[in-house]
């Protein structure tokens, strides 16, 4: 009996290892696959560089400026939104058939297709509010994309901070609103860029929704404003890959493309992750 | 028994009844609490006295599905009336809880959080946390810490954090519910003396497991029983001349 439930147990930790490993092993795999075959492309001139020949040659600058100013656009208008959203779900909505249907509608909105969001953004900014193929529709379709992950971990970060500092802050006689602003999202913040920053990854890389909202094919110079069209890293990437005579030539810039794409969502989840480490410590204190 | 109090009654309850859902866990509670003293509540657990003890600063408010009927006056006004600021009332009368409930800020900005929400100026601020701390008897083992996290404080200096920031608000009653149970001998002993301190400017009530600790510092307790106010008195008399075979029983230990 005894020495069944220690090999059970051997079996049970040996499967376990096996499933990490394997994860780990894919993402090792696929890392060196792109790094191998990018890094020979990466240089100076690469990143800072505008395409030329037909994107078959320089660098691609005007798609890095794309993607950090898509980041930034659809995170500035995702993350209060959602905080917002998110605090009145937990905090102040009563459970009752209205809370029912937009907790509802949050988590289909979280697993509805990226490019039915797409669709909505060039009907809705692109079209609708006019805002043309620009930086602006794109950032505002990317935010409503990312806006459930970012509802849904403020809520978990919300709902972890413990109920005994409310009380106290309550007893004290002070209002709710302040309660939650001085006491729960001080608490609820590390928990909040959480969300944030799992969404990073998602605007640097989703293609179908900022196709159809502003993304170009090619553009000989940088986007002057927010009503502009603008490259981005992984439509760049898809054109360079399908479209054009000259695929084969152009492989190391797409394998570079992949990289710096890979580097730059790294990069911007190092600053988010500092941010939050930033504020932990401020709680710990 | 309608009684007249040395100081008079601060907090007057009649006919308080309370139910979650449909569970009536409060039955025709009538008791009156005396201004500057010390009251206790003591019952075995699920009797009723913690939630009575919030009834008096509306923190039962805070449960969905609890309903309360009857009237509770704290020096003369309906706190239940639908006039009545609960924040407000909140300021009036403060809560310590159970467990030490710091926040995680640090010890100065713990105490200064009530007063500084209440509008208080900065300039005000570090005497009026000296202040409380003084008054909360915690004052000569931080004064020269106060910029570390109250969480590095042990949980009887917690506790005592809490209560001076409770004092800071200047209520004029503190509920106090369980205050020692998670606490050593020595922290609950301080706890006990700074009470006794307390009482000479502040009503207070305190809900307890502990029938040592109620004989020790209340000047009256009041024993509860599954939702009812079994019996109410000097304290001496409650230990020593039980009127009811309910209240001799738990204090004779033959339940609880």
């Amino acid at each position: 009996m005894f020495s069944n439930a220690k090999l059970n147990e051997k079996i049970a930790f040996g499967l376990l290892k096996i499933a990490t490993g394997m994860v780990v092993a894919f993402v090792l795999v696929i890392l060196y696959y792109i790094v191998s075959n990018g890094y020979s492309a990466i240089s100076i001139e690469f990143i800072t560089e505008m395409p030329r020949s037909r994107m078959t040659e320089g660098g691609i600058y005007p798609a890095i400026v794309g993607t950090l100013y898509l980041i930034i656009g659809s995170i500035a208008v995702a993350m209060p939104l959602g905080m917002l959203a998110a605090i009145y779900l937990t905090e102040y909505s009563k459970p009752g058939k209205t809370t029912w249907a937009i907790e509802m509608a949050i988590n289909n909105l979280a697993g509805t297709p990226s490019v039915v969001f797409g669709l909505f953004g060039l009907a809705m900014f692109v079209k609708y509010l006019g805002f043309g193929a620009s930086i602006l529709s794109a950032s505002l379709t990317l935010a409503l994309l990312i806006l459930p992950v970012i509802i849904r971990a403020s809520q978990e970060a919300l709902l972890t901070v413990p109920k005994e500092y409310r009380e106290a802050s309550l007893a004290l006689g002070v209002t709710k609103w302040e309660t939650i602003r001085k006491v729960v999202l001080p608490s609820a913040i590390p928990g909040m860029i959480t969300g944030a920053i799992l969404s990073i990854g998602r605007v640097a890389g989703e293609t179908a929704p900022i196709l159809l909202t502003g993304a170009a094919y090619f553009l000989p110079r940088l986007p002057d404003s927010i009503y502009s069209q603008f490259m981005a890293l992984p439509y760049h990437l898809y054109v360079l890959a399908t479209s054009g005579t000259s695929i084969a030539q152009t492989r190391p810039i797409q394998y570079g493309t992949a990289l710096i794409l890979l580097i730059i969502v790294l990069c911007v989840n190092i600053v988010a992750v500092s941010v939050r480490s930033h504020y932990r410590k401020k709680l710990k204190r | 028994m309608p009684e007249t109090y040395e100081n008079g009654t601060e907090i007057e309850v009649k006919d308080l009844n309370l139910w979650y859902g449909d569970n009536h866990a409060l039955h025709d509670i009538s008791i009156d609490i005396p201004k500057n003293s010390v009251t206790a509540f003591i019952g075995p657990s699920g009797c009723g006295k913690s939630t009575f003890l919030r009834c008096l600063n509306r923190m039962n408010d805070l449960i969905p599905n609890c309903r309360i009927e009857g009237q509770v006056n704290i020096s003369g006004e309906d706190i239940y009336a639908k006039e009545t600021d609960v924040v407000d009332l909140r300021k009036r009368v403060g809560m310590v809880f159970q467990k030490p409930n710091p926040f995680p800020m640090s010890i100065f900005d713990n105490i200064a959080y009530g007063p500084r929400i209440h509008g208080m100026s900065k300039k005000e601020m570090p005497e009026i946390v000296e202040n409380a701390l003084q008054s909360g008897a915690l004052w000569k083992e931080v004064s020269d810490r106060l910029d570390v996290s109250a969480l590095d404080l042990s949980g009887g200096q917690q506790q005592r954090l809490c209560i001076a920031r409770t004092l800071a608000v200047k209520p004029e009653v503190i509920l106090f519910d369980e205050p020692c149970s998670a606490l050593d001998p020595i922290s609950t002993s301080k706890i006990e003396d700074l009470i006794l301190e307390l009482k000479k400017d502040y009503t207070i009530v305190i809900v307890t497991h502990n029938m040592q600790q109620a004989a020790r510092i209340s000047d009256h307790t009041a024993f509860f029983l599954l939702g009812d106010l079994i019996e109410f008195g000097k304290t001496n008399q409650i230990f020593e001349n039980p009127q009811e075979k309910e209240t001799e029983d738990y204090i004779t230990g033959r339940f609880g």
